[in-house]
């Protein structure tokens, strides 16, 4: 019921939007399905939170052994809170933004969100491999219509890289199908499957590279700054704060349980691409003049940690990962509605060309400081938790001793230099003397005041009692790492 | 039989037509009413009602999947006489005429989706080819069109003589012209039968459009006037795909080891040339004609499986295939420009006809929610089934991405850039209704493929 709300209510208003032909209807129109969404999941959250209520299977395709089988899981719950938090706050804060056809924008948008929540409740893989695509779709659309200069060769340089991904992905799943004793796509015979040793390496790196593009992860990561910089800021925002999130839901619900094996075997490979990208990342990010590709470059940081700590194979590690997706959804999406507001006041992204704002917009550099403190995890903020729960998991993770050290200091620089670029772009933007561009610059407007109050409020509150984002994921993550077990398979060779 | 005889009679009513109905419409009209009675005495014989009792002597066999193909083949052309008849008229003088040498086409078809002897299948496929030299050439003052026509006689006319050579080794081994017969040879076939079976997997080929055998392909596609060509690309090649399927499974199906690994060379090398040339060319029309060899690489993998999921398959995919081509070609014919760029900005123009085309470009390129997604899926299921299919699958579902790119040049032409002041199109109401029925079956086919396939087996 919940599930099937969650995937058909974006879908249907989005679709009727397209037909909104006045502006300002079409926008409320969209905040208001959005709200709506938002309401069914908190619902789902809390009062309706039993199995009969978040979890719907219908035939569909019996022929091939595919059926439309949903369910909110724990980190299903996470995710889809978040996709419905983000879009009422991202409608809220671009406002004020014009776009050409405005109406097709924002039916896009909730067609996006179908996809989205689709990816995050499926349990076929045949479903999931749908959502997945149709999630895209949209997604190309919008920044290729309503993006910056270069924008349709950059959203297709990350159409074609996510598409030959998940193609790839395709024959893998067939190829696990076809594997399964009652040929069929649910999540439950895959994690049956206990596939030969020799076999699992092969389709691991099918499926892996599919869900490496969309985090992304070093070197699978070139479509990423170009996208986010050319994307509408509202697309930016969905890019960054949920889609990257489909990647790591893959590898956590797809890979990880189905192909325990082979997640063991090529973990350390993964972990090294990712620490590489970590710092690789980092260092870009301080030399960057651009804000949009700085926090671009920063994301990739911040996802590579998430994907190290998964492959750390534990619990503590699974949970972290699970909060953290939520929080730096939250927190990065603080951040672009920060970004959009400066690029829409004054024209421009460059630091270089901003300073002092903090005299002439003082509530602005309050919320910008707070969201980016805490994303770099600065204790109280909501960032926190998860990312000691990664360390910790890191530091026992299931490779050697001496693999897990060295892992855990590199990611540790990673987060010394996220405080070099993210006090640097706060020093250069806030303070120092006005610049021509800032000099007559005016403080943030109600709507962004709205949208920024409530990021900080959730910010705060996770900071202070992560507890419930644990209660949420405590019983899925331990499930999962049974599942991962393979000292049965080790002891036999 | 009922479409058989039908088809042939009412090729012959067109052609007296053009003498007797003076207005185009009216010729229209009747091959309209003509390919509706087709459709309706296919799907009563389906159901066992036969209007004619004939001794074929066991010769053919209308069996279900014969029948169904059929169905496909009427409903594809119907659709294609509602969005194009009127575009033909553009074309030449000879108005009824082309209706004729259609009703001929169709009339090959039904022989080439039911033979059980290889002199049916010979006979189809010279019923088919002969009108297509002929419309091929129709633009008789275009160098170019004079030009792909000889080009596909000649070529054409040497394929011939292969299958014929072949169909003649063949007859030498076993001595009879039946495809039963030859299921009997299973340990150590005869090097006639061998060669016999080679020499009609390259004319096959030929007619289908596979590398290396392509080569007349984009020249003979490019040359003849786009209605035709929307004809030629889907139907047609829809049916030389049955008639391939047929051949190698109830003539060969014991041979497999003999053939499969040849077919999963054209079959390489087949998606990788027509994938790659495609992401080259500058023309619409010349690309679709590569991306039909592409495709036709993808169709070619049930062939290589030749299993129930790829016989399944191949039904689908020859549907998603042909509803998705008819309508871009549809649209092409009433373009001024063939170029990329002459699609710039239609998104702003005419929406409408935008969305489809978008719709059908997403479903060549194998997007999910579109019938092309499931006809590919099919295949891959497929393929990948079989022992040693999990590289070529792999090697396809690559291609597939190679052709996104040239898929979306034109979406990206359609939405993202600004067009000139050229108004879109004109399109008639029957035109706009048809293109979105069209689109709607696309998408429908792609969620519930069990409403096609569910026919097969009532």
């Amino acid at each position: 019921m919940i599930p099937v709300l969650l995937i058909l209510l974006p879908l249907l208003t989005g679709l009727v939007t397209f037909f909104i032909k006045d502006e300002k209807t079409a926008r409320s129109w969209a905040l208001l399905a959005s709200v709506a969404t938002l309401a069914v999941s908190l619902l789902g959250l809390t009062v309706m939170n039993d199995d009969t209520h978040l979890s719907h299977k219908a035939q569909w395709l019996q022929t091939i052994g595919s059926s439309f089988s949903v369910k909110v899981d724990g980190m299903g719950q996470l995710l889809c809170l978040l996709t419905a938090i983000s879009f009422p706050l991202i409608f809220v804060s671009t406002w004020h933004s014009q776009y050409k056809k405005a109406n097709n924008f924002f039916a896009l948008m909730l067609l996006g969100q179908a996809g989205l929540m689709g990816v995050f409740v499926a349990m076929d893989a045949l479903l999931f491999y749908f959502f997945w695509e149709l999630a895209l779709i949209p997604m190309y659309f919008l920044a290729s219509q309503w993006g910056g200069e270069r924008r349709i060769k950059a959203t297709f340089k990350f159409f074609i890289y996510t598409f030959v991904g998940s193609v790839l992905m395709l024959v893998g799943i067939l190829y696990l199908q076809s594997q399964t004793p009652d040929h069929s796509f649910s999540l439950q015979s895959f994690y049956n499957l206990g596939l030969p040793v020799r076999t699992q390496s092969w389709v691991f790196w099918l499926f892996f590279v599919a869900f490496a593009v969309k985090m992304p992860v070093w070197p699978f990561h070139t479509w990423q700054p170009d996208a986010y910089e050319q994307s509408p800021t509202a697309t930016t925002m969905v890019l960054s704060g949920i889609m990257v999130k489909m990647g790591l839901l893959g590898v956590i619900r797809w890979l990880l349980p189905v192909l325990p094996f082979a997640s063991w075997q090529n973990g350390d490979t993964v972990m090294t691409m990712a620490v590489i990208g970590i710092v690789y990342a980092s260092l870009i990010a301080i030399r960057s003049d651009d804000i949009k590709r700085l926090i671009a470059y920063s994301s990739i940081a911040h996802i590579g940690l998430m994907c190290m700590a998964l492959f750390a194979e534990n619990k503590s590690g699974m949970q972290g990962v699970m909060i953290q997706m939520f929080n730096h959804g939250i927190n990065i999406i603080g951040l672009w509605i920060m970004v959009e507001v400066i690029e829409r006041q004054y024209g421009t992204r460059k630091l270089s060309e901003l300073g002092g704002l903090a005299q002439k917009a003082p509530v602005m550099a309050i919320f910008f400081v707070i969201v980016a403190l805490a994303n770099i995890a600065l204790p109280l903020t909501n960032a926190f938790a998860g990312e000691f729960l990664m360390f910790n998991s890191l530091l026992s993770a299931k490779t050697s001793y001496l693999y897990a050290i060295l892992f855990t200091v590199f990611a540790g620089m990673g987060i010394i230099l996220a405080a070099v670029y993210t006090l640097n772009m706060i020093r250069k933007i806030f303070f120092g003397e006005l610049t021509t561009v800032t000099a007559n610059a005016q403080d943030i407007k109600l709507n962004e005041k709205l949208a920024m109050g409530v990021i900080v409020i959730l910010i705060f509150w996770f900071g202070v009692y992560p507890q419930g984002l644990l209660n949420i994921t405590d019983e899925l993550s331990q499930v999962l790492v049974n599942k991962m077990d393979i000292s049965h398979l080790l002891r036999k060779q | 039989m009922n479409a058989l005889i039908l088809s042939a009679v009412f090729g012959v009513v067109m052609m007296f037509s053009g003498i007797l109905l003076k207005q185009k419409s009216a010729v229209r009209n009747l091959a309209i009413a003509g390919i509706l009675l087709l459709l309706v005495s296919n799907v009563l014989e389906t159901y066992g009602t036969a209007f004619f009792k004939v001794n074929v002597n066991g010769m053919m066999y209308f069996d279900r999947l014969a029948l169904f193909f059929n169905t496909i083949v009427f409903v594809s052309a119907l659709l294609y006489f509602l969005l194009t008849a009127k575009d033909m008229e553009k074309v030449g003088v000879n108005y009824a005429e082309y209706f004729a040498l259609i009703f001929f086409i169709l009339c090959g078809i039904t022989l080439t989706s039911s033979f059980k002897s290889l002199l049916i299948l010979f006979l189809g496929i010279e019923i088919i080819s002969i009108p297509l030299y002929i419309l091929t050439g129709t633009d008789k003052r275009n160098l170019k069109s004079n030009e792909a026509s000889l080009k596909y006689l000649l070529l054409g006319a040497f394929s011939t003589g292969l299958m014929l050579m072949g169909i003649a080794l063949i007859y030498g081994a076993k001595g009879t012209f039946s495809t039963e017969g030859a299921n009997l040879v299973t340990d150590k076939p005869s090097v006639l039968l061998v060669a016999g079976m080679i020499l009609l997997l390259f004319s096959m080929s030929f007619k289908a459009s596979a590398a290396p055998f392509h080569f007349w392909t984009p020249d003979v596609y490019d040359g003849a006037p786009t209605v035709f060509t929307s004809f030629m690309a889907t139907i047609v090649k829809a049916a030389v795909f049955i008639a391939f399927i047929r051949l190698f499974d109830e003539a060969f199906g014991t041979l497999r080891a003999q053939w499969q690994l040849w077919i999963a060379v054209i079959t390489a090398a087949t998606l990788f040339i027509g994938n790659i040339t495609a992401v080259f060319q500058q023309s619409v029309k010349r690309m679709l004609a590569y991306s039909s060899i592409a495709q036709a690489g993808f169709m070619l993998l049930s062939l290589y499986a030749m299993n129930t999921d790829a016989k399944e398959g191949i039904l689908l995919y020859v549907t998603a295939y042909s509803f998705a081509t008819i309508g871009i070609f549809a649209v092409l014919a009433r373009m001024n420009d063939y170029t990329f760029d002459g699609f710039n900005g239609l998104a702003q123009k005419d929406p409408l006809v935008a969305g489809s085309l978008t719709v059908f470009l997403l479903s060549l390129a194998g997007i999910p929610l579109t019938a092309g997604f499931l006809a590919k899926f099919y295949m891959l299921k497929a393929t990948i089934a079989t022992p040693q299919g999990l590289w070529l699958a792999i090697f396809a579902i690559l291609m597939a991405a190679v052709s996104v790119y040239y898929y979306f040049r034109v979406i990206q032409a359609m939405y993202f850039k600004e067009g000139d002041d050229a108004k879109a199109p004109e399109t008639t109401p029957v035109f706009r209704g048809t293109l979105v029925i069209l689109a709607a079956l696309v998408i429908l086919l792609g969620i519930f493929p069990d409403l096609l396939l569910h026919w097969f087996y009532f």
